[in-house]
């Protein structure tokens, strides 16, 4: 599935509350009938919103993986298989033929935004 | 080619002490020397010490020092085969057996030694040798082709050396003959010597002690030996090995000091009464002894090349500890091995089933390590070594030396904790400070290139393992190798992170990693921190900040199945439940739209559970008093029970409440992966405990216990640790088992592999937790007794709890609505997963 970002497509959404998200940890949040995975990073005071969907097996669960980083990378590992993405650009950091969307988030007034 | 500034020097005998000095004179200082050699045999220099590798499919030329274009390449005039038959002092010249003559500034008898041959009448027959050259070694190999039945005079190291090739010649009967009392008496005591003869006999060898020959048998060939005692022994081949004879003669015909007994007299600086004649190797007698080992033998050399070009130097007593592989059977001493009380205090250790032997002598203050002695294993020797020569102080519990040191800290010293100084091999005399040297700073970092850089390992090969030991060392000390370490962000191992956790009480995650870490962890040290954190605290997993650091099964708290959703296991300790609880778990299922099957474990097993539905499952569940079952953790699974003695008229204890109590106090606990258990009523052990973590099968007389088994990809029958005991010894010995391997094991390995790759094995792990060796069985259960006393049903809590359950959803913007790309499929009138897409 190519996901294309075009500007004038994508909206700014609130997504949750900052308390949605585990410290250190992820959530899936649905937008408009997607699957958003939200990582609070908060070892690195960082936020990051991707693809829920595993493109490995097709399996909804990257916000239920492990985070952490690779070097300075910062990544999630799929619980399924240990895929693991980079929340930075999606690229696959262990096999190279996959990779996940990656989306705008911003934290405003406790409110968790993604552009979607 | 010779110029008055030459210094000419010619070395008389070209073995490897020989060689050595040739080689280490050419290093120091190579044009101001003009060598010449003579050998006696037609081979140029070979390496004798494993001389019994030319039977083993070595050939003569794999045994060379040097090939014979070393010595020209070098400027080195070699004549082979051609012995040195006259020295003239006066004129300061040698005379060959083909009449050549050669005049020295200094001559360096290296002659090495002969075969000692017993006057014994009948030396001369047919069919009797002698085990010292090549030569030699191949009369024997073309004489033993129609041999049946050979012997071999002496019982030391050359000798079992020679009744090994007899053996793998194909001689049908091998016989050891020795004098003395017992096996290499010079170098073991009658205990080891013991256990070594017993291996060697289980090899084929047949080993006569305290026999006294007095005659060879037979007319033209050797037939049969005859004992002092009046035994007999027919034979048809036999090779001496009572010992060496200095070769002097040549010496002695120069007039030069020899000893009655043999040996060429020398001083400290190994000048014989000639001063520009010096002696080396086993022909000298220095320090009113011979040098029978190769070490030695090369020090001399070093001593002699080193004043040749102006330092002086001295040969100072020389350590003759020794390690070798005879016949496959370790055996190692080292110091001094027979020191006796009340001089020090000896520990042995003698396993007659495992054919080991090891025994230590320590200082009467305990402090230091005076010698020992290893048969069988002699893993430890080198470090056992360097810790009598460095005086290095020995720890409170000196047995740890040989026993190993599982379980806590290392014992002794580490070969990093050995000063600079420290001789590592003693061959080339190289210290451990050239060897970090020669690795950290020019990159020597395998044995191949620290062979060819520095010679270590070349001579006797007895250092190889400690230089591997110092490769790992100095290559972890500048982060190059990384060990068993966790991940990037963990530079320990399993191991050093429990007890670095433990002794600085850390309980959360990002605390372990702000201590001990760098980076933000990761999907490896995240879930193996929070095992550990488990293990030493237990805490409720889920809390603080430990939820996200747990794989998504203990995070769930159930077992991730395809699709995304859960599968449930109540604890159904020992397989024993009742009709309501079957009662209950069916209307759970059915309310929830549950797949179930009966799991291997004796539990039922409930798939398909949406992540939002877990908490609502188990709040029935727990009304109904079941328990989180841990099917999602690295954890005690089930405790496997036959029926036993309540009711089978086989059984003849209670299997099924022994295994509940098991079942009860185990459940929950976090280890390095899952464990399994079974408790058979009987005999017929239709639990399958054996093939568990740990198993226990009733006797008539009380429980044995096995631990280590495993069922899986690689079956293992469990070992028996312990027999006949009662249920409270059991359970203790269980909590030691268990503490022990949480402890110590690797991350995700099994008590199977655990147990394989333990040093020492069972025998081990049963010195630590029966006989408490280690002396922390005390610790181990009172640390067993803080886990199940803080037991706790972790869904209990979350069931409880609104903050850890307001996580169990899928969309945490709607919480009410379930993951819709979840689907199922109908099989058999129940759901199964919708196979996922395999192309991406």
């Amino acid at each position: 599935m190519e996901v294309l970002h075009s500007t004038t497509t994508t909206t700014w959404h609130q997504a949750c509350t900052v308390e949605d998200i585990p410290a250190d940890g992820g959530a899936c949040v649905l937008i408009e009938g997607r699957q958003i995975a939200i990582f609070n990073f908060s070892r690195r005071n960082e936020w990051f919103a991707t693809d829920n969907q595993c493109p490995h097996r097709h399996q909804m669960v990257l916000s239920r993986g492990i985070i952490g980083s690779q070097g300075e990378e910062p990544k999630v590992a799929c619980p399924f298989h240990k895929k693991t993405f980079s929340l930075r650009d999606g690229s696959c950091l262990n096999d190279e033929q996959y990779s996940i969307a990656t989306y705008p988030i911003e934290i405003r007034g406790g409110v968790v935004y993604v552009e979607v | 080619m010779s110029t008055s500034t030459e210094t000419r020097v010619v070395v008389i005998g070209n073995g490897m002490v020989g060689y050595k000095f040739c080689e280490k004179l050419i290093a120091k200082e190579k044009t101001h020397f003009r060598l010449t050699v003579f050998g006696e045999e037609s081979q140029v220099a070979y390496d004798r010490v494993h001389l019994s590798e030319y039977f083993a499919g070595k050939s003569a030329d794999d045994l060379l020092m040097a090939p014979r274009d070393w010595y020209s390449e070098n400027g080195i005039e070699l004549y082979t085969g051609d012995p040195v038959v006259d020295i003239d002092r006066e004129r300061k010249q040698v005379r060959s057996h083909h009449g050549l003559v050669v005049g020295y500034d200094y001559l360096i008898l290296a002659t090495g030694s002969g075969a000692f041959v017993p006057p014994v009448d009948g030396v001369e027959k047919d069919g009797v040798f002698v085990y010292r050259t090549l030569e030699d070694l191949d009369l024997i190999q073309s004489y033993a082709r129609k041999a049946r039945k050979g012997a071999v005079i002496g019982g030391g190291l050359l000798g079992l050396e020679a009744a090994k090739a007899l053996l793998d010649l194909g001689v049908e009967e091998a016989h050891v003959v020795e004098f003395a009392s017992r096996l290499m008496p010079r170098q073991i005591d009658d205990a080891g010597s013991g256990i070594l003869q017993r291996q060697l006999e289980s090899l084929g060898l047949q080993i006569h002690l305290n026999k006294s020959t007095q005659l060879i048998q037979g007319t033209d060939r050797i037939e049969g030996l005859q004992f002092a005692d009046g035994t007999e022994l027919p034979v048809d081949m036999l090779i001496i090995s009572a010992g060496i004879r200095p070769r002097d003669e040549l010496a002695k015909i120069a007039g030069l000091e020899t000893h009655p007994r043999g040996g060429i007299m020398v001083n400290d600086q190994l000048q014989t009464s000639d001063p520009s004649i010096f002696a080396i190797g086993e022909c000298a007698l220095v320090h009113q002894m011979i040098y029978g080992l190769v070490a030695p033998g090369y020090e001399m050399a070093e001593v002699v090349a080193s004043q040749l070009i102006g330092n002086a130097r001295s040969f100072k007593p020389f350590d003759m500890s020794t390690k070798l592989k005879l016949i496959g059977v370790d055996v190692a001493s080292f110091g001094n091995p027979f020191a006796q009380e009340p001089d020090c205090r000896t520990i042995t250790y003698d396993n007659k089933a495992k054919g080991v032997y090891k025994r230590i002598n320590v200082s009467s203050d305990g402090k230091t390590l005076l010698g020992g002695i290893l048969v069988g294993d002699a893993e430890q020797y080198n470090m056992l070594l360097q810790t009598c020569k460095n005086l290095t102080i020995l720890p409170p519990n000196p047995e740890d030396l040989i026993l190993g040191s599982r379980g806590g800290e290392e014992a002794g010293v580490g070969v990093m904790g050995l000063p600079d100084e420290a001789l590592i091999c003693s061959c080339e005399a190289l210290t451990k400070g050239q060897l970090c040297h020669e690795i950290s700073e020019n990159g020597q970092n395998t044995v191949e290139a620290l062979k060819k850089s520095t010679k270590a390992c070349t001579g006797c090969g007895g250092c190889t393992p400690l230089v591997k030991d110092l490769i790992q060392g100095v290559m972890k000390q500048q982060g190059l190798y990384v060990r068993n370490t966790i991940c990037e962000h963990f530079d320990y191992t399993r191991q050093e992170v429990l007890d670095l956790i433990k002794i600085n009480q850390l309980t959360t995650y990002n605390e372990v990693l702000n201590h001990l870490g760098k980076g933000d962890g990761c999907e490896t040290c995240k879930p193996l921190v929070g095992s550990v954190l488990a293990s030493l605290w237990n805490e409720n997993i889920l809390q603080k900040d430990r939820a996200v650091i747990q794989d998504s099964n203990d995070r769930y708290l159930a077992n991730i199945q395809k699709g995304g959703t859960y599968s449930v296991v109540p604890r159904i300790p020992g397989g024993e439940i009742t009709p309501d609880k079957l009662i209950t778990i069916g209307q759970v299922a059915k309310r929830y739209g549950l797949y179930t099957k009966i799991t291997g474990g004796q539990r039922i097993d409930m798939f398909g559970a949406h992540v939002s539905d877990l908490p609502l499952i188990w709040e029935e569940l727990i009304e109904a008093g079941f328990e989180s079952g841990h099917a999602y953790g690295k954890a005690l699974r089930t405790v496997k029970s036959c029926v036993g003695s309540t009711w089978c008229r086989f059984g003849v204890q209670d299997s099924v409440s022994f295994a509940i109590e098991l079942e009860e106090r185990y459940k929950g606990i976090r280890a390095p992966h899952k464990f399994k258990s079974g408790v058979s009523g009987c005999i017929r052990e239709c639990a399958e405990a054996q093939s568990k973590d740990f198993g226990v099968i009733a006797t008539e007389k009380g429980w044995n216990l096995y631990v280590g088994g495993n069922g899986g990809s690689k079956p293992q029958h469990a070992q028996l640790l312990a027999a006949d005991v009662d249920k409270e010894t059991c359970t203790r010995l269980i909590d030691r088992f268990l503490m022990f391997y949480i402890k110590t094991a690797d991350p995700l390995t099994r008590t199977a592999t655990w147990l394989n790759k333990l040093e020492g094995g069972m025998s081990y792990l049963k010195a630590v937790v029966v006989d408490d060796v280690l002396g922390i069985v005390a610790d181990l259960e009172k640390e067993m007794q803080l886990l199940v006393d803080t037991y706790h049903c972790e869904w209990k809590e979350v069931v409880e709890n609104p903050e850890l359950r307001k996580r169990f959803s899928h969309f945490v913007n709607v919480p009410e609505q379930k993951d819709p790309t979840v689907q199922f499929d109908s099989m058999r009138n129940q759901t199964k997963a919708r196979d996922w897409k395999t192309v991406s």
